[in-house]
């Protein structure tokens, strides 16, 4: 790929911005009660379909929905691209790595022990999935690394065995204080969009917009991270404060929507290659590029599994899961061609 | 040509006094001092594990001695600002293994980035600055910079991360190994290209190697290290003796001199007894 050019920078984002609105526009007259955004403009002229009807299924029920959606892909797109510079390693995703079960963890301990009922005036579930998100990427650290060193093999494996401990923890938790509320959580577990409030949707995106603008500013950093410690180093990074800002910021927006979808998986793995094949490896565009690919994902999938099975829905998961898994093998077994690995 | 730290006359580059340990490990450096000057193209030769690599980190400023300090011309390394050291002095690493699908051009764009703000995306002059530094390598031309890094054969590869560091604008470059995994004739082009920069550009050089015989023909001065001490500083044909080969190798050899270049010549013949045989 040729050096990125402010005009190639701009036209990007913004042939994805419309893209993005097009597919808005296309999702929300999607579903099985058959309305589409047309009914919204023809008001009552046309006797067939109620427009107050249309009105509460787009606005009240799709539309928030797929607003969730797009957040929640842009933030898990731009925390996978960052996530890999990062930690150096082509597969990493808060997924896989044990982040979001991280997030997950703490988002149900402090909703099983109550907390958000003691200490109302503190979002308790947003700062616990952050906490455990955090927790998990420092041990990752920790764990990984040898002789200073971030090892990038051990790393999936430790996510795996992380993934593990959480999903038994969060089963043990929910099982000691109310048996029936398993089958919510299992759901969680795999990741779903619920519809939620404007309130907080407006909230969600308010971090998650300011998370990935501000990964978007260490993008230069990311890129000569990529290119080695030690280079980057003798560029003039000061590698332990970008690391460190980095993680905090995709741990960030990652928790944020994992608090509120649990954990939906992939994205943040298969978003940033794709992205990467289309607008090239400089994190300058490919922070803000993945961003708006995840949205398009996440909504499209979240339409997928919204329809494809209606009226039954399926958890948008189930969908990310089966497109990202065989990604994930095809990428590992990519490694000896030489295009992302030594 | 750049704000220096550096001032006329002293050294360009000095180590004082350096003391260094491995975490964990024994004392590598106690008290090590060196200096180089303006223009000198300086090789640092050494057994396995002698700290040649660690005392180039240091050099570099990207490792913190626990002791002693470097003077970058007249100031303190430490005292510098990482992106201030960073167009001064370039330090090409020995293995950079980088990530994802950057072209050539883009790698050695990155040079730039001491040069460049917060966001800012790289300017025209600095477009030329990288060109100008891929042509010094002898890899102009728009068949190689849109080429992935990671597809270029490996002699082609570590000119480009040369070109990288030369598009720092740099007044000083440390290599390490540059020529490690090449052949012969690649090996040649890197030293060639060294010595070209070294002599039309006054660039000053301290390069790593473990060919004693590449090293020797072409450095002005050699620095030999053995288990953390400077064992000799001179002209290559005064360090490199048969004694000292000895000593620090344990290896027997005969030491010619070239007849046209008057350089010393290595021929290794067999491994010394060893104090442990």
């Amino acid at each position: 790929m040729s050096p990125l050019t402010p005009r190639r920078f701009v036209l990007s984002l913004l042939l994805l911005g419309a893209v993005l609105i097009l597919a808005l526009a296309v999702c929300a007259s999607l579903g099985s009660s058959g309305y589409t955004i047309l009914d919204l403009a023809r008001r009552a002229a046309s006797g067939d379909a109620d427009p107050e009807v249309a009105r509460t299924m787009i606005l009240r029920i799709r539309l928030p929905r797929l607003l969730l959606a797009a957040l929640a892909g842009a933030a898990l797109g731009a925390a996978g691209a960052a996530f890999q510079a990062v930690l150096r390693n082509p597969l990493a995703d808060p997924y896989v790595l044990g982040i979001s079960g991280g997030a997950a963890l703490g988002a149900i301990a402090a909703t099983a022990f109550g907390l958000p009922a003691l200490l109302t005036w503190v979002p308790i579930r947003a700062l616990a999935s952050f906490a455990g998100a955090l927790g998990t990427v420092a041990f990752i650290f920790l764990l990984s690394s040898v002789r200073g060193r971030i090892a990038s093999y051990p790393m999936l494996l430790i996510g795996v065995v992380m993934n593990a401990i959480y999903l038994a923890l969060i089963l043990f938790i929910e099982t000691a204080i109310e048996f029936t509320r398993i089958q919510g959580v299992m759901l969680w577990m795999v990741g779903n969009v619920p519809t939620e409030s404007y309130e907080l949707i407006g909230v969600l995106a308010m971090i998650i917009v300011a998370g990935i603008v501000a990964l978007a500013f260490l993008g230069r950093d990311l890129n000569l991270l990529s290119a080695g410690e030690e280079v980057a180093r003798s560029l003039g990074v000061t590698v332990e404060r970008t690391r460190v800002t980095a993680v905090l910021l995709a741990s960030l927006v990652t928790a944020a929507v994992v608090s509120v979808t649990g954990l939906i998986g992939f994205v943040g793995l298969i978003v940033p290659h794709v992205a990467r094949l289309i607008f090239g490896p400089d994190h300058r565009l490919l922070l803000p590029a993945s961003a708006l690919c995840g949205a398009l994902f996440l909504m499209a999938a979240d339409t997928v599994a919204r329809t494809v099975m209606a009226p039954t829905e399926l958890p948008v998961g189930v969908i990310t899961a089966l497109c990202g898994g065989p990604v994930f093998l095809w990428l590992y077994r990519q490694k000896r061609g030489a295009t992302y690995f030594e | 040509m750049n704000e220096s730290p550096g001032s006329a006359g002293g050294p360009i580059l000095e180590a004082r006094d350096l003391r260094f340990r491995h975490p964990g490990g024994a004392p590598l450096f106690d008290r090590l001092s060196a200096r180089i000057a303006p223009g000198e193209m300086v090789g640092l030769i050494g057994p396995n594990g002698s700290g040649k690599t660690t005392l180039l980190r240091i050099l570099g400023g990207t490792l913190a001695p626990q002791g002693g300090e470097v003077l970058l011309g007249d100031r303190p390394i430490r005292a510098l600002p990482p992106r201030e050291r960073a167009r001064f002095l370039a330090l090409v690493p020995q293995e950079s293994q980088i990530l994802f699908n950057y072209g050539v051009l883009e790698v050695v764009l990155m040079g730039r980035a001491p040069h460049l703000g917060l966001f800012g995306l790289e300017r025209p002059e600095d477009y030329a600055a990288a060109r100008a530094a891929l042509r010094a390598v002898d890899l102009e031309g728009a068949r190689h910079e849109d080429r992935q890094l990671n597809q270029l054969s490996s002699g082609e590869k570590q000119r480009a991360l040369i070109a990288r560091a030369l598009a720092q604008d740099p007044r000083l470059l440390l290599l390490d190994e540059p020529t490690a995994f090449l052949d012969l004739k690649h090996r040649l082009q890197i030293y060639e290209i060294l010595r070209r920069l070294n002599r039309d550009r006054r660039l000053t050089v301290l390069v790593v190697s473990h060919d004693l015989n590449l090293a020797a023909r072409y450095a002005t001065r050699l620095l030999l290290l053995h288990g953390g001490r400077l064992v000799a500083d001179g002209p290559p044909a005064a360090v490199l003796t048969p004694e000292r080969i000895r000593a620090v190798y344990e290896t027997e050899a005969r030491v010619d001199l070239d007849p046209e270049t008057g350089t010393p010549h290595v021929i290794p013949l067999a491994p010394s007894p060893g104090p442990g045989l």
